[in-house]
This record gives structure tokens, sequence and C-alpha cells, in this order.
């Protein structure tokens, strides 16, 4: 395992440590030692957004806080969801007087810490409205979207609701729109190859050398279908129909991410926009929103993600807003 | 009398507890690794190392051990892991608040508060293949035991058998709960994982008290 690490059990640590010597200007170590926060929180006071996962997925998901997003993060170990106290820490944080809007994804771990958290922090008497993400179209049937994961479409979520707190709404309105961007989200994923958490030394999965896993989770977790590795314009086609399908999208605007997993060339994620922008504009959709990078990754895994978000007034408006972050900076127009 | 064990002459059993985890850290997350993603082994571990630190060189007794346990899973341990193993030795430290030994009324006491904490979190249900199906039926097996007159060594005994089988009938079951449930028929025919780490717990906490009986 060649790996620019350490010790593999203290890779979280040991990494946080280096985000906050080069990130002085956006990121604030807190009491917590796994919670960051903004490094300037601004004057008046908003609603507290809260977000938080497990290492491993960076710049998710400590690089989705600054202004115009997230306000505080929880960050657990390598793909493990953070504890209760962490999260619990971060809405601490984040709480300015007006409630804190927790914009999380949908994993067992995270639904359970978050629970307990929200229940402490009610003891503070902190007010604490979640919103859990589940975009990832391929990880349960449409019947069933409590059993989907929530991955790159939460920066959509994160985006929207991190813009409407900075407009000083309440916190109803910060989880309205939070909820309604991830409603109005979709992603999948194709995994091309396996990632090794430092800490195991060696993958906990495999994808086969010639075969692309369709609908791979961000932890590996299995897809829908194992096939033969397929030319960029065929990947973009299978991603898109899976997504097309899901979701009514059609003669409107919509917000496009593709994120590399974690070894996947610049080069070839633009090469593949290019057929997804194609494929849209074929079909009277138009990319209005365009994001094209590592925006949400799993470790050293080869392979891409497709998010798409139908947009409405609304939520075009508030992905337009400024926004300054590690992963994410929209300079507003 | 004969089938109690006092809280102090338990407290060893927390250590060794722990250890096992240590040890089966590489076994935990190969099984996790088939249906999940690997890490359940490398969490557990680091969670019951911290434990093992926090309890070197103090004087304590079983009811104390299981309190640093449920705190340290809670406070230092994320994943799903942490909260659900966390509550469980929470309350059952909790259930030996005033007492000073452990009969069979008591560890079927303990067991059900356990439970009832990783029931309310979790929402899994025996059949959901996970670690209900271990500690639901060992459980029971205790209070049935408990219930109908047996000492403490026979009721130790049937822990331990109902945690082997309860593990093992998670092989043939589709997961309904956690990250294994999205792949449906896929997680027939492997154990799961936190079921493993269950029976483990169980096994030891059993053997470790039936070692000090005599």
């Amino acid at each position: 395992m060649n790996r620019v690490i350490n010790d593999p059990d203290r890779v979280t640590e040991d990494s946080l440590a280096g985000v906050l010597a080069a990130h002085p200007d956006l990121l604030a170590a807190t009491e917590h030692p796994r919670v960051l926060r903004r490094a300037d929180m601004g004057g008046t006071p908003r609603v507290g957004v809260v977000t938080g996962g497990g290492s491993g997925h960076e710049p998710a998901f400590l690089g989705y806080v600054g202004p115009g997003l997230c306000d505080a993060v929880a960050i657990g170990e390598v793909f493990a969801s953070p504890t209760a106290k962490s999260f619990h820490a971060a809405f601490r944080e984040a709480d300015q007087g007006r409630g804190v809007a927790c914009l999380y994804g949908n994993y067992a771990g995270d639904n359970m810490n978050v629970k307990m958290a929200v229940k402490l922090a009610a003891k503070d008497g902190i007010r604490v409205e979640t919103v859990v993400a589940n975009d990832d179209c391929a990880s349960a049937p449409p019947d069933q979207p409590e059993n989907r994961r929530g991955v790159a479409g939460e920066i959509m979520m994160w985006k929207a609701g991190g813009a409407l707190s900075a407009e000083g709404a309440d916190l109803e309105q910060v989880i309205a729109v939070s909820r309604k961007a991830i409603d109005s989200t979709r992603s999948i994923g194709i995994g091309l190859s396996a990632c090794t958490i430092p800490a195991n030394g060696k993958p906990n999965f495999t994808i086969e050398a010639g075969t692309m896993e369709v609908g791979i989770g961000h932890h590996g977790e299995h897809g829908i279908a194992v096939l033969p590795v397929a030319p960029a314009r065929e990947m973009a086609a299978i991603m898109l129909e899976k997504i097309l399908a899901d979701m009514e999208f059609g003669g409107e605007n919509v917000a496009v991410l593709v994120s590399g997993l974690g070894a996947t060339p610049l080069m070839e994620l633009y090469l593949l926009y290019g057929h997804v922008d194609e494929m849209l504009r074929a079909r009277n959709i138009t990319p209005t929103h365009r994001f094209v990078g590592n925006y949400f990754t799993s470790l050293e895994m080869m392979g891409v993600s497709l998010t798409l978000t139908r947009l409405d007034g609304e939520l075009d408006r508030l992905l337009r807003a400024p926004a300054r972050s590690i992963g994410l900076t929209v300079l507003g127009s | 009398m004969a089938g109690t064990i006092s809280l102090g002459d338990a407290a060893p059993v927390t250590i060794e507890i722990a250890r096992a985890v240590i040890e089966a850290r590489d076994h935990l997350s190969e099984i996790d690794g088939a249906t999940g993603d690997g890490d359940h082994g490398v969490n557990m571990a680091k969670g019951f190392r911290l434990v093992v630190e926090r309890l070197d060189g103090k004087d304590f007794d079983i009811r104390e051990g299981f309190a640093t346990i449920g705190d340290t899973l809670l406070s230092d341990i994320g994943g799903s892991m942490g909260p659900l193993y966390g509550s469980f030795f929470t309350e059952m430290a909790d259930a030996l608040d005033g007492k000073t030994e452990i009969d069979p009324a008591t560890l079927a006491a303990m067991l059900k508060a356990g439970e009832a904490a990783i029931v309310d979190l979790g929402e899994a249900k025996v059949g959901d293949k996970t670690l209900i199906d271990v500690l639901t039926p060992s459980r029971i097996a205790v209070e049935q035991a408990a219930g109908s007159g047996k000492d403490l060594s026979a009721t130790l005994a049937a822990l331990r058998d109902a945690a082997a089988t309860g593990l093992e009938s998670t092989r043939d079951l589709v997961a309904k709960r956690g990250r294994a449930a999205r792949l449906g028929e896929r997680s027939r025919g492997v154990l799961d994982a936190g079921a493993a780490s269950c029976e483990l717990i169980l096994r030891t906490l059993a053997n470790g008290l039936s070692e000090r009986l005599s």
C-alpha cells in the first residue's frame, strides 16, 4: 500500500492538522477535536447549518464549510459516521440562537448519531431540524427513498440551505429549501477500481480488471450491475438514462455535477462531462450550473459520479449566491 | 451462595471482552467487507483499545468497567457501532446499579436493558440480519433459564449456545437493516458483521463469568 501517510490509524487526525494549517482563513478548530467551524461566522445571527460524515470523501464534508455554505462540520473516522458527541458539539458551534439545520447523508451510523445528538442539543435548548440526503438513485428502488444513500447531491443541499441561511431566512425555510434541493436531485456512480481504508491495509471489495460497477456506493457498496468497461460516452448514457428514468426532467434548467471518486484524472471527468452536456441538450434540458471536479470522493477509488438537480427559480438563485469553501467557491452573479 | 459472582470478581471480564474484540479486528473487518464497508473490526478495536488504556491500573468492578466501555464507545467511536454498543454497555452497567453480585436474574435484566437500547436506536428486528439476531435470542434464553430456576453456570451455557445459534442464523438471511440492506439477495450466504461481534462479546462474557464461578 503506497500511501502518503504516517500511522494508518491516525490518518484522520493527521489530515485535519494539515487542513487547519492550509486554510486558517476558512476554517477554525474548536474545543472538540473532531469539529471544525467557519473561521468567521459573520455578523448577523443566522440559522446555523451543520453537516458531518466519515472521512475519506474529501473535500466532503469539511470542504463545504464557509460563507454561504455550512457553519460547522462533525468529522468521523475514514468511512465511519462521526460520534453523537461530535454532531452535538457541531450544533453548539453553529447555533447563533436561531436554530440549526443539520444536513447530512442517509447512512445507518449517521442517522443514529444525529438522532442522539439532536436529543443532547435539546437539553441545551438548541433547536435542531434535519434533512437526510438520499440522492443515490442506484441504491434502492424509487418507492424506497428511505433506503437510498446520500452522495454527491448533498452539495446541492448544502449550497441551497447555506445560501438561504445567509439571506436571513428562518429555520423552517432553510429546512424546506434544503429538502427541496435534495428531493430535486438524483445521483449515480460508476466504480472502476476499489479503494483501501489505510487502517485496513487492503481493499475491502473488488472490481475485476476490465469491468465497471454501475451504481457503486461511496464506500464500495455493490451497485446494480457489473458490466465490461465501456467508452466514456456509454458510461454517460448509462448514468443519464438511470437518472432520467428516476425523475421527470425536461424542457428546463438543471445543475450538473460530475465528481471524480478520487483517482480519475480531471481530463477524463471533462471528457465525460462533454458527453453528458451534449445528451442533455439533445433532450432540451439546459445545464445552467456546471460543476466538474473532485467534489465528493472515495479515497483512491477510480470512477465517477453524476448528479443532476432540477432547478426552479429559487434553487437557481441560491446556487448563484456567493459562497467560499475548500470544495466550492461561487463569486456570485 | 453458589451460582453468583460478585461485581468485583467479574471485573476482569471487562478487559477480556476488550481484548477479544481487539484480537478479532481483522476477522470482523473481513466479514464486514463482504457486505459492508469493511471498517467494523477497525472501529471496534480502536474503541476497545481506548477502554483498555482507560482502565489500565485502575481499581474497578464490572459495573464501572461496562460504564467505561459505554462511555468510550459513545464518545470516541462513531459509525453505527459506537452508539449501538455504547448504549448497550451503558444500559447493562445501569442495570447493575445497587447490585453487589450477578445472578441469573441480574444477567437477564442486564441483557434486557442493553437490548432495549439497541432496538430503540437501530429499530432492527429478529430476521433483519443484524446483531439483534444474536442478542434477542440470547436474552430470551437467559430469561428462560433464569425463570426456570437454572443456576448461573447453566444460564451462561444457555447464553453461549443461543448466541452461537443466532450468529449462524444470519448466514441465510437477507439484510434488511444497516448498510448491507441495500444489497438485497446479495447479502445472503455470509454472516453479519455486527452479529459476529455481538456473539464474540456475549461468548467472552459467558466464558469469563463461568471461569470465575467455581
